[in-house]
């Protein structure tokens, strides 16, 4: 399929990496540009208009955001190499119901972690493991930054072993950014949501 | 072909968006009004894990969440497309239908708040309401699909058609008329639409329940 394809994203955006999972999954070639969220590039705020955030993928000039919309789109886009979602329509609804649960529900609930102490954060805590049940019944992420582990194999058996294949995939080892790194970022934005919210 | 079920609830705007998209592909379905204080035990067993309508029920297959539904109907009846064939313009749609459904919590929070956080609300409502307005994919046509409904009038439509029930109740404007001349408009063209006209719920009903909930909600919040 040709056409250019650059991708606008940041190394430590979830969203962002997504995307590269699956272009590189389909073995597209595309273009990468780092954006520096303090200082986004003009061609990312005209990209995206009215989100003025990454990922956007750019296809032939044409842009497009939101990190599942991208997905849907490459994969409509590129039918060569693995499909990223199924064929049969009933198959793809469940992957859709779940990709919303895991965003709205999950990651939101994650990320409240991050930004709260004290009473507000048990809470955020409390909703984390709820979330975590219902994808046990029907993610190793912030465990180093807030001393806590949420992954429990004896818990979350198969939450576990899932995110446990999918770190091990080549694929995912060769982009997922330095822990360290990660760790450190987090940290950061963990101190300045405190103060901001203490302020 | 399996028969098509759906669980659904007339005040609800979600399971109105599945209704229409029945309608529009002239699907046949089993319409299950459930009496949400005592929800059936089918729906439960349908939708473990919000237990919430709509949920769609084709053959033994249950599906949950409106606008996972309506992709559904769209993929397996592929009559009166709802989405077009142009795989960016098909993004494009997508990003708004994910738009609308990030930002409509605002609308119905504003309905169930009062004060600094409703006053939040409206204004993240309102917020939502300019950015549709002024870069909405409905610029010089009917609707957001062009001259015919798409998955983004339907989308759009099970929140802009329940805000002035909303705004009644709560006493809260967040729909101002004369900043936003294409959405009214497009309001207008999309409720005289036969489909969405005939199936809508009867305003008076609507505020009557709406205004029954909301204060059953608001004096057990603050009588603890």
């Amino acid at each position: 399929m040709a056409g250019r394809v650059v991708l606008h994203g940041m190394w430590a955006s979830p969203y962002s990496k997504r995307v590269e999972l699956a272009l590189k999954a389909k073995g597209i070639e595309y273009e990468f540009v780092e954006e520096d969220l303090t200082n986004k590039s003009e061609a990312l705020l005209r990209f995206n208009p009215v989100h003025k955030k990454v990922p956007v993928l750019v296809h032939d000039g044409k842009p497009i955001a939101e990190s599942l919309v991208i997905i849907e789109y490459i994969d409509e886009t590129w039918k060569e190499g693995p499909p990223l979602l199924p064929q049969d329509p009933y198959e793809r609804a469940k992957v859709r119901f779940w990709a919303g649960f895991l965003q709205q529900q999950l990651f939101e609930a994650v990320f409240s972690v991050i930004k709260t102490d004290g009473e507000a954060q048990a809470k955020a805590v409390k909703e984390v493991h709820e979330k975590l049940k219902v994808l046990e019944e029907g993610i190793k992420v912030h465990e180093e930054v807030l001393g806590m582990k949420f992954l429990d194999p004896e818990k979350y058996p198969r939450v576990t072993s899932w995110v446990k294949a999918l770190t091990e995939l080549p694929l995912v080892k060769e982009a997922t950014p330095p822990s360290e790194k990660l760790v450190g970022l987090l940290q950061f934005l963990r101190a300045r949501a405190l103060e901001s919210a203490a302020a | 072909m399996d028969g098509v079920k759906l669980h659904a609830f007339w005040a609800s705007p979600f399971s109105a968006r599945v209704i229409w998209a029945l309608k529009i592909k002239g699907i046949p379905f089993e319409h299950i009004e459930e009496d949400l204080p005592n929800k059936s035990a089918l729906l439960l067993q349908y939708n473990p894990v919000h237990k919430k309508i709509p949920v769609l029920v084709h053959g033994p297959r249950p599906v949950c969440e409106s606008m996972v539904i309506v992709e559904y109907l769209e993929e397996t009846w592929p009559q009166h497309p709802l989405l077009p064939t142009d795989p960016h313009k098909r993004a494009v749609a997508r990003f708004w239908v994910k738009f609308i459904e990030d930002k409509s919590p605002n609308v119905w929070m504003v309905y169930r708040t009062v004060g600094e956080e409703q006053e939040k609300a409206r204004r993240d409502s309102s917020e939502m309401l300019s950015i549709l307005e002024e870069h909405g994919p409905n610029k010089g046509k009917k609707f957001f699909g062009g001259d015919s409904i798409n998955i983004v009038d339907i989308a759009f439509g099970g929140v802009a058609l329940w805000m002035g029930a909303m705004e009644e109740v709560s006493g809260c404007k967040m729909f101002d008329a004369a900043k936003l001349p294409r959405l009214n408009a497009w309001i207008a063209n999309f409720k005289s639409s036969p489909v969405i006209a005939e199936n809508l719920p009867d305003r008076g009903k609507l505020c009557d329940h709406l205004a029954r909930l909301r204060e059953k909600r608001l004096s057990s919040s603050t009588s603890k």
